[in-house]
């Protein structure tokens, strides 16, 4: 089902945010919809948000490219986007994602065997006097988790799996 | 003293309409609007000394009076991208205080002319910006946005728009172009966003912070705002502190405190009471500072910290104490600048992978040509690049290697 | 504008307002090192190759006067960093320092350099681009001798990636300057390639369907200032430097872009000289430094195998090869023998010079254009005039398109008008289906096939968009063939030619009627005398004819028919051709790259072409072998200097007064410079050493009296139901004899397809890709089906030159086709 047919509605809220004769603006919003639900942007997502906005495909995918919370491919259902930049680190963050690589049984970047979490280490998330902390990028959003342990992390993932679980 | 940005610390739940209303909300807006011409509400921001607290510190008032008022419409952006590591001060006011930064966001707007204003939020704040929609939606429903506002002529939107996750967007241009469904690449400058802005309009940029001063210079006069901090700058600041502190989190002091103020008073001194070693004033764009007593005696203002060959820029303060090395730290902060360059111009675009390169052998063999190649490859990016993220980029590589030769094996 | 005095390396230098100083710089001489910047395309400040000092007067505060110096000299203000010499304008009094003079500016460029090739790949020796590369040349004058780059920390990316068929990328090669996409965004207007990725890891990326889908795309290559962009055509053919160089112009459409031909000899063609490429070659007036696609890959036909290399004669029913006496004694004989009842038949791929000699020979018989498209007498009278350039066209000027499809018919008009659209002209766009232009119309006018006339009747009333074009300063009618034949295509031009002189658009610059020509020389054909005629079949039925370089036969069945009851039939051609097998003698010709002449292109400009490479075989130039013909039969014509040609043409017409071969080759300078040592700056464009061409004069130009036709009002056709109108449309990429044979087009040019609303296509049943039975005047053929939105309901777009053969508007019905098992 097309974008516009699934949700015409914020469809509808995103472009009237923005003069029409640049409608092209929508095109970050739209987007971000079109991730829902796979997590990824379809190719088929790519043309139809090209049409909507009398842009190319190829002007979509090179803004895709550009920004890393837009993915053109299917990963883990949750990206557990771990800060490790230089004020978290100063607090345990190197220790905290290297430990966690650990109980996860994965490295920076993979995905767990069950697809449901993909590891990642990413810049400041604006959360520095919160370390550890992470952020949690699904089809339905982004979620922070601060001041974490590997403990309640691994609570966290295994509550991920089991929703996961359910949803399939 | 009481808090002037972060005034939900003293009025629990001020991020609730009625709560924030019953404190005198939004009378500073609905007064403007109604009693003073637009002129005059530039005016009394220039004449509190209002500077910009996104980083560049530019005087507010003034950045208003420039826009070309032969080209409509005018637009207004709120820069939240907050993507300076260190930086997180912006996110607390609009999940906090939030309404009085969209006062000052409309305050702004009608200073300029402007019928339709932007908050560009980071990707990340996902969250920040629906809570940020909510208010909005409250503030439409009471009549405090949208069509003839206070049975006058005047109408104004608030849209919120968020980025993807690309630091670079915090830069003013690059976020416009990032508003107009673009990569987030810098435009070149002149023209600048008040002559040719968004959709190639006018168009005034400030950081939340900024913004959320504007609605207490309104309510309390300019002379007010600009008897508190010092002469070279006025008012109050958030700083926000990390790093290797007992307390770290964000602070809100008048100019004119120290750092030692900051570190030892609010933030209670160093991890385990180690000595304090350097000092990144503004996150990791910073210069480092050498923390020795005059460093700390320092007074927090713009034109002081300028003094210790650094920038305050939007006081970020990362703390780094002897357990850490300074070359550690630039290897930290390059893998930073070389993943957020946007790639648009030679200097940066090359110089950050350039320069990330080598200090990964410098981490696992150093060798001293290495580091003065590094420091070489930094000095020839300096002043060439199409956007600060250039220079940025080499500021904690130059200044760490001059100011920390021990780290580096000098 | 006004003029800025400013100094550049102690030279005072005069440019208009608003000049960057890199453009500056260069009318000074100076060059300043870029490559990024480009002069055709808006500056993007982002390589910082041209880093230079800039200082500027102080002003006095409270005076905004000049502060003096002690010796009452103003003062500079230097930037204490370097800046951009591509982004900034320059100002009264200004003062830049290039690398020439300051230390800083070399350090600044010499870093830059250094910066690029860090992530260069150290691959001249086998580089398409060794030998015209920017990077190459500008390393060398101001980079560093050597690189403190570790080379084996060099990011490792695609080295040969295919954005299309036509085109290829190395990623390793390229230094994200942008040129190429902004040429795309910009000028093409086209948006298939963008970055992805960002920072270091920037790459280039095309997402369309097929890849790199412009028709502009070739001249990506041109401007890419590495190796990063090449052409399927020439990657790995050759090395620059070994490349001869030859001006033509370009024969596929009306624009006559200027061209330049490399060649080289080749082991592999026993030691001939051959095409190597085609580059486009500076005319600021006509395709600026631009080509299209099919210019730069359709040429291969000049070297089919089907082109004909010695005359031959029809012996016991077969052709066989004769020498050319006997081809032309024979052809004499029987020409002469059928004097009163003969016809010539000629067609818009000659040359001026072929088609005076032929008109004088034709005489008093029948002289007939080979073409479905009328009007060029009304463009030889109110035809645009001396000085025409839609480059200078912009705010107040109007620019009319209706009846053609600029972006396949004439791509380089399409770009140019396009960009005079956006220099604020008022573009009107009339046609009876959705266009390309239509995204730059300031109006776009829908109407119903067959409505032509009643559109430009409209234009002369009351509307909006009538009042825009009377208004105008100057205005532009460019009228064309789609969707009509001869007859509705002739009482069209005469529309426009009346409307025109209503709204006084004649007789100056800037003003009158273009014909979009289906071939390169129609309007020369015009000029010389050649008429088409409505009833080609009737023309030619029992007659002796000498067909020159016109296929017919393979055109239409009906032509062919009718040739096969002719008498006797001389083809002269350049290859084999379905008319040509019909011939009792055949003349091998010479295609324009094996001989010198001159094209009129649609805006009437003369342009001469030259010789590029020797003569196929024993063939022959066109206006030779005519004037060797006509010399049998006792005509004297001039048959082997074509200078003389063309000065009897000046001298017999009054549009050609004045003109010659010394003056077409005349060549004044040029903005922006190009193809000089100083390839990073304009590309890989060559200069114009050989000549502008000149436009000829139109009668309203000239003062003569003249009395304009009325338009015929054709009634329109309206189909019954069940019935479909079936009207003929031009693609750019066909199977014409100059296509076709170009096997890189293959997958562009496609299957021959009727094109049809969604809705319409439904109602018969028929989906996208789906075959059917199309039946029209008697005729049947099976066809893909190919929807499109952008037409009315119950019509069928038949594409010319793709075997169907439908001249004029007709009805036609649609069947499915049987399924084949
Ligand atoms: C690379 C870069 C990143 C920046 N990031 C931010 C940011 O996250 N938030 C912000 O307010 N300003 C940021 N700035 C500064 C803005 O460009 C701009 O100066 C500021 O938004 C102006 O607002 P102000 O005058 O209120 O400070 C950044 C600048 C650069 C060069
Ligand atoms: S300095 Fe960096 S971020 Fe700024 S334009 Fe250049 S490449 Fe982009
Ligand atoms: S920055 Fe001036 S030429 Fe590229």
């Amino acid at each position: 089902m097309s974008l516009m047919e699934k949700y015409p509605k914020e469809v509808k809220q995103i472009l009237a945010k923005y003069p029409p004769e640049f409608k092209r603006s929508a095109v970050m919003p739209l987007l971000y919809l079109a991730q829902r639900g796979e997590g990824y942007v379809t190719k088929s997502a790519m043309t139809e948000i090209a049409r909507a906005l009398d842009i190319t495909e190829t002007e979509v995918a090179s803004i895709i490219g550009f920004y890393t919370l837009y993915h053109d491919k299917k990963e883990g259902r949750y990206r557990m986007q771990v800060c490790a930049d230089l004020p978290c680190a100063l607090r345990g963050a190197d220790k905290f994602l290297a430990e966690l690589c650990g109980n996860l049984g994965i490295r920076v970047g993979e995905t767990t065997p069950d697809g449901t979490v993909t590891l990642e280490s990413v810049a400041c998330l604006a959360a520095c006097d919160k370390a550890p902390m992470f952020q949690i990028q699904s089809p339905d959003g982004i979620e922070y988790h601060e001041n974490m342990t590997i403990d309640r992390t691994m609570e966290l993932v295994e509550a991920l799996k089991r929703s996961g679980q359910e949803g399939r | 003293m009481a808090h002037i940005l972060l005034r939900h610390r003293d009025i629990p739940n001020l991020n609730v309409f009625e709560v924030y209303k019953k404190n005198g909300g939004f009378e500073a807006f609905k007064n403007a609007v109604k009693t003073m011409k637009p002129e005059d509400v530039i005016n009394a921001v220039k004449n509190s000394g209002l500077r910009g607290r996104g980083g560049a510190g530019f005087p507010t008032g003034m950045k208003w009076s420039f826009m070309d008022n032969k080209s409509w419409p005018h637009y207004v952006v709120a820069n939240a991208d907050e993507s300076e590591p260190g930086t997180f001060k912006d996110r607390e006011i609009m999940e906090q205080n939030p309404f009085q930064f969209l006062e000052g966001v409309a305050l702004g707007s009608y200073a300029v002319g402007a019928h339709a204003a932007y908050i560009y939020l980071r990707g990340e704040f996902w969250q920040v910006a629906a809570f940020l929609d909510e208010r909005i939606a409250e503030m439409e429903k009471a009549g405090l946005l949208g069509d003839k506002l206070f049975g006058t002529e005047y109408s104004l939107r608030i849209h919120t728009h968020l980025g993807a996750g690309a630091y670079i967007c915090g830069e003013e241009t690059a976020l416009l172009e990032s508003i107009e469904g673009k990569r987030g690449q810098p435009r070149v400058r002149p023209p600048f966003p008040p002559a040719v802005g968004l959709f190639g309009k006018p168009t005034v940029i400030n950081n939340v912070e900024t913004f959320a001063n504007v609605p207490m210079i309104l309510a309390n006069g300019a002379d007010w705002y600009k008897s508190i901090g010092t002469a070279d700058s006025a008012g109050v600041k958030i700083f926000s502190l990390s790093g290797r502190v007992k307390k770290p989190g964000n602070y809100e002091l008048p100019f004119g405190k120290t750092f030692r103020d900051l570190i030892y008073g609010e933030g209670g001194g160093i991890l385990e009471d180690r000595p304090i070693k350097a000092i990144m004033p503004a996150g990791a764009s910073s210069s480092f500072i050498v923390a020795d007593d005059k460093a700390l005696d320092t007074v927090l203002d713009y034109a002081s910290v300028r003094t210790l060959g650094a920038d305050l820029g939007s006081a970020s303060v990362i703390v780094i104490d002897d357990t850490v090395s300074v070359e550690w730290v630039v290897n930290k902060t390059l893998h930073f600048f070389k993943h957020e360059s946007c790639g648009k111009c030679t200097p940066c675009r090359e110089g950050t992978y350039w320069m990330l390169n080598v200090i990964k052998r410098i981490e696992h063999n150093r060798q001293a040509e290495d580091v003065s190649m590094l420091y070489d490859v930094a000095k020839q990016m300096q002043g060439k690049c199409l956007c600060a993220l250039g220079e940025f980029a080499t500021m904690a590589v130059t200044t760490g290697i001059e100011r920390f030769p021990a780290d580096f094996g000098r | 504008m006004a003029d800025v005095t400013l100094t550049i390396d102690n030279k005072q230098v005069t440019v208009p307002a608003g000049t960057l100083v890199v453009d500056a710089a260069k009318r000074a001489g100076l060059d300043v090192p870029v490559f990024c910047y480009h002069p055709k395309l808006e500056p993007a400040g982002m390589c910082r190759m041209c880093l230079v000092e800039i200082g500027r007067p102080m002003l006095d505060r409270a005076t905004g006067k000049p502060v003096l110096d002690e010796a009452g000299e103003a003062k500079i203000q230097f930037m204490p960093k370097l800046e951009t010499a591509c982004t900034n304008p320059v100002s009264e009094g200004m003062v830049v320092k290039t690398q020439l003079t300051s230390e800083k500016a070399r350090a600044g460029q010499k870093g830059t350099v250094e910066f690029l090739l860090t992530s260069h790949p150290l691959d001249c020796p086998v580089c398409d681009k060794g030998g015209e590369c920017a990077l190459q040349d500008l390393t060398m004058a101001h980079g560093p001798g050597q690189s403190r780059f570790l080379f084996d920390e060099k990011q490792r990316l695609a080295k040969q990636l295919p954005l299309g068929e036509l085109i290829w990328l190395d990623r390793e090669r390229c230094i994200q300057c942008a040129r190429c996409i902004r040429f795309q965004d910009d000028i093409a207007g086209e948006s298939v390639l963008g970055f992805e990725e960002r920072g270091r890891m920037m790459q280039i990326v095309s997402m369309s369907e097929p890849g790199f889908d412009s028709i502009f795309s070739g001249n990506t290559t041109d401007i890419c200032p590495v190796g990063a962009l090449t052409t399927s055509d020439f990657r790995f053919g050759a090395r620059p430097w070994e490349l001869n160089a030859a001006p033509s112009i370009c024969a596929q459409c009306p624009v006559g872009c200027n061209l330049t031909f490399n060649t080289r000899r080749e082991a592999k063609a026993d030691g001939q000289i051959v095409i190597k490429r085609v580059m486009p070659r500076q005319n600021e007036q006509v395709n600026e430094i631009w080509m299209c696609d099919k210019g730069r890959f359709a040429y291969h036909y000049v070297e089919s195998e089907k082109r004909l290399t010695r005359p031959l004669m029809r012996r016991d029913g077969k052709l066989a090869k004769v020498s050319w006496k006997a081809a032309l004694d024979l052809a004499a004989e029987k020409l002469s023998e059928h004097k009163k009842n003969s016809v010539t038949l000629v067609s818009g791929r000659l040359s001026n010079e072929d088609l005076y000699n032929l008109n004088i020979f034709a005489g008093k018989t029948e002289a007939i254009l080979y073409t479905d498209m009328g009007g060029g007498d009304l463009t030889s009278l109110v035809g645009v005039s001396d000085g025409t350039n839609i480059g200078d066209m912009g705010k107040g000027d109007a620019i009319l398109v209706i009846a053609s499809d600029l972006y396949n018919e004439a791509p380089i008009w399409w770009l140019r008008i396009k960009a005079a659209a956006e220099r604020g002209a008022t573009l009107i766009v009339a046609g009876g289906r959705a266009a390309k232009l239509d995204r730059f119309a300031t109006f776009t006018i829908r109407y119903a096939y067959g409505d032509e006339i009643k559109t430009i009747e409209d234009l002369g009333g009351k509307s909006k968009i009538a009042e825009a074009f009377r208004k105008a300063e100057n205005a532009l009618i460019f009228y064309g063939s789609d969707g009509l034949g001869l007859a509705g295509s002739t009482s069209l031009a005469a529309a426009c030619a009346n409307l025109l002189k209503e709204t006084n658009h004649i007789g100056r610059r800037n003003n009158g009627l273009v014909g979009v020509w289906p071939r390169v020389n129609d309007q020369g054909a015009w000029e010389m005398g050649f008429r088409p005629t409505a009833d080609l079949a009737e023309a030619l039925k029992g007659k002796a004819v000498y067909i020159v370089g016109a296929d017919p036969a393979g055109d239409d069945p009906a032509l062919a028919k009718a040739l096969k009851s002719a008498k006797f039939v001389v083809v002269q051609d350049i290859s084999m051709t379905a008319t040509a097998e019909l011939a009792d003698v055949i003349l091998p010709a010479q295609p324009h790259t094996e001989r010198a002449g001159t094209f009129t292109s649609g805006e009437r400009r003369v342009q001469r072409f030259y010789p590029v490479v020797p003569a196929f075989g024993e063939s022959r130039p066109d206006f030779s072998i005519t004037a060797q013909l006509a010399r049998q039969m006792g005509i004297i014509l001039e048959g082997s200097s074509l200078p003389i040609v063309f000065d009897f043409i000046a001298h017999s017409l009054p549009a050609f007064d004045g003109l010659n071969y010394d003056r077409l080759a005349e060549v004044t300078e040029q903005w922006p410079m190009v193809g000089r040592g100083d390839m990073y700056y304009g590309g890989t464009t060559y200069e114009n050493k050989d000549g502008l061409g000149a436009h000829l004069s139109s009668a309203a130009q000239r003062g003569e009296t003249f009395k304009l036709p009325a338009a015929k009002n054709v009634k329109p056709l309206r189909p019954k139901e069940g019935e479909l109108l079936a009207v003929p449309v031009t693609q750019l990429y066909d199977l014409g004899n100059t296509v076709a044979s170009a096997e890189l087009l293959a997958q562009r040019i496609g299957a021959a397809a009727i094109s049809l609303h969604p809705e319409t296509a439904g109602k018969l049943g028929a989906a996208d890709g789906e075959t059917v039975k199309i039946s029209w005047n008697g005729s049947q053929s099976e066809v893909r089906v190919r929807t499109d939105e952008g037409l009315a309901a119950g019509v069928a777009l038949v594409p010319r030159s793709f075997g169907i053969a439908l001249r004029e508007p007709m009805t036609l019905t649609v069947k499915p086709a049987k399924k084949v098992k």
